[in-house]
């Protein structure tokens, strides 16, 4: 399962909150490049991931490694959207200035040199590279919902990391939008080459572009490509029950016997 | 000691400041409104920022009861309004990062502070006195020896403020992200809350405790109507603070009114101005694309 070029490698890897595991025995590898898409149930356990990678939360057992070492907190190689934001109606700073802050906000002071384009420049080629250039003097407060995630994106790309966590980028949103911000997405990581974990309840928008699934559920986790974690053993297994993977004639997925067996983790 | 006339309001403006100005204790207010309205006009900017007004609130209510303590065992008030919002700072900051939302409980333990401090005004033999100026603002009041403590204050809090700006902007707008990136967040919070602390008991003194909000919260709210920019936001909130204290402190020495109520005044115009202004531009906004759509 591992391999020698991984940027994320774990190996029996248990979590979850205090002793109390979420998920146990974990053993997946993801390479640099890869876009993975991280699905399950609510309460899964999902999130729970991205606080250990970022460094947040201590794995209970088992070995986790990215880039090589154990995941610490403020790690700049990564790049986090994280499902709740504090903008609301009532945030009203412009867009270039949180896409800022994602290049120099954890740095001290003032921007030493205010007469300076270099950091502006920055900022604007990153919401250009989501196709949001034109949301940059727009204030935060009245953008919708795939807008201000094209801003949180690339608020998160500013810093140019190497891995990118994106925690239900997709929800909220209708199906064009959704299917807009994926493209988007997926451009994204292809042309800059990032590891991308997102996070999301529905797999069949994503699987044209996915390289890997992890399907977290029941305590456990099945990674690995999509044809090989979407299928009834796979699942059955993961689930510890009949679960059938259907399939429509565009390779659409429709997962059923879950909920009548286990509908309280849905 | 010079002899200063005491003139009416006359159309000549230059003359009645001329006027204004020969009274000490007129440059001494002036001095101290100008330092109070800065240092608010910018901390009130990360107040809204972080929608932190009702903990600013609070703050000010709990110096109440440290301000008439102050007055009963006969000691500066700010003295009394300093420990007392700062001792409510570090609760809330131990309150926790969520201590913005945690309104029940800092409601509590302002009702409290409230009656406390009502019981230590009603042990004082000028009670009304003493209650109207601590509640509603006193700078009239103001001695040298606190304008040079103001000073000082001024300078600590801007000084705080330009160390902390990138990453406070940072905490205020994307919290989790700030946090995933390493920043101290628990300090962070806990010196933004004593910063507010402070600001809010040195401008007390200008507003009074209820009447907080005119410097705090008002000139910065206006402000972000007016700019998109951080930066520039502060700079347009410390100026409506600015001309609010300033004009505010000349009619209350035309009119004998309180300054306090003059500040709130204009405040609250210039902030309806902007947000009808903005709402109309809106309108037009909006009307021009829905006649580009159709």
């Amino acid at each position: 399962m591992s391999s020698n070029n991984s940027i994320i490698i774990a190996e029996n890897l248990v979590v979850g909150y205090g002793l109390k595991p979420v998920w146990s025995k974990a053993n997946f590898s993801f390479g640099p490049g890869e876009f993975v898409a991280i699905i399950g149930p609510n309460g899964a356990g999902k999130t729970t991931l991205f606080r250990i990678l970022l460094g947040l939360l201590p794995p209970i057992g088992g070995m986790i490694r990215i880039f090589g070492s154990e995941p610490k907190r403020g790690n700049p190689r990564i790049g986090y959207v994280p499902q709740k934001h504090l903008v609301d109606s009532d945030t009203r700073i412009e867009c270039l200035e949180l896409v800022r802050l994602g290049l120099s906000g954890t740095k001290w002071g003032f921007n030493p040199n205010p007469f300076s384009h270099k950091e502006r420049d920055a900022a604007m080629a990153v919401l250009e590279d989501v196709g949001a250039a034109d949301l940059a003097h727009r204030h935060l407060g009245i953008l919708s919902g795939g807008e201000l995630q094209r801003v949180f994106l690339a608020e998160a790309l500013a810093s140019r990391p190497e891995v990118l966590l994106l925690d239900e980028p997709l929800s909220n949103l209708d199906i064009k939008r959704e299917t807009d911000l994926l493209h988007q997405i997926n451009n994204v990581v292809r042309s800059h080459g990032v590891t991308a974990l997102l996070i999301a309840h529905n797999i069949n928008p994503l699987l044209p572009h996915l390289d890997k699934v992890m399907y977290i559920a029941n305590g456990k986790v099945a990674t690995g490509k999509p044809s090989q974690v979407l299928t009834s053993e796979s699942l059955s297994a993961l689930y510890g029950t009949q679960v059938e993977v259907l399939r429509d004639p565009h390779g659409n997925v429709a997962i059923v016997g879950v909920e009548e067996h286990h509908g309280d983790m849905l | 000691m010079t002899y200063c006339p005491i003139n009416p309001l006359s159309p000549n403006i230059f003359a009645d400041l001329q006027n204004m100005g020969c009274f000490e204790f007129m440059r001494t207010e002036f001095v101290a409104g100008t330092l109070i309205a800065i240092i608010a006009g910018v901390i009130g900017y990360f107040v809204v920022l972080r929608r932190s007004a009702f903990v600013a609130h609070a703050y000010s209510e709990i110096g109440f009861a440290g301000a008439a303590g102050a007055i009963l065992v006969g000691i500066a008030p700010l003295a009394g309004l300093l420990l007392g919002s700062i001792l409510g700072g570090v609760a809330i900051a131990l309150l926790g990062r969520r201590a913005t939302y945690r309104d029940t409980q800092i409601g509590i333990v302002l009702a409290f502070a409230l009656g406390l401090g009502l019981l230590f005004i009603s042990l004082y033999s000028a009670f009304d006195t003493a209650a109207i100026s601590i509640l509603f603002g006193e700078i009239e009041g103001v001695s040298v020896a606190e304008v040079y403590l103001t000073i000082v204050a001024c300078v600590g809090i801007l000084a705080i403020t330009g160390l902390l700006y990138r990453p406070l902007l940072f905490v205020s707008l994307d919290e989790d992200v700030a946090e995933a990136k390493g920043m101290p967040m628990f300090l962070l919070g806990t010196i933004f809350m004593l910063v507010v602390a402070v600001a809010v008991s040195f401008a007390v003194q200008v507003t009074g405790v209820l009447l907080i909000f005119s410097l705090m919260v008002t000139p910065a709210a206006t402000a972000q109507y007016i700019s998109k920019k951080a930066r520039s936001s502060i700079a347009v909130s410390v100026v409506i603070a600015l001309f609010a204290t300033w004009i505010g402190i000349f009619f209350s020495f035309y009119t004998n009114s309180p300054v306090s109520f003059f500040i709130t005044a204009i405040v609250f115009s210039l902030y309806i101005i902007v947000r009808l202004i903005d709402w109309s531009l809106f309108r037009r906004v909006t009307r021009n694309v829905g006649i580009n759509r159709g």
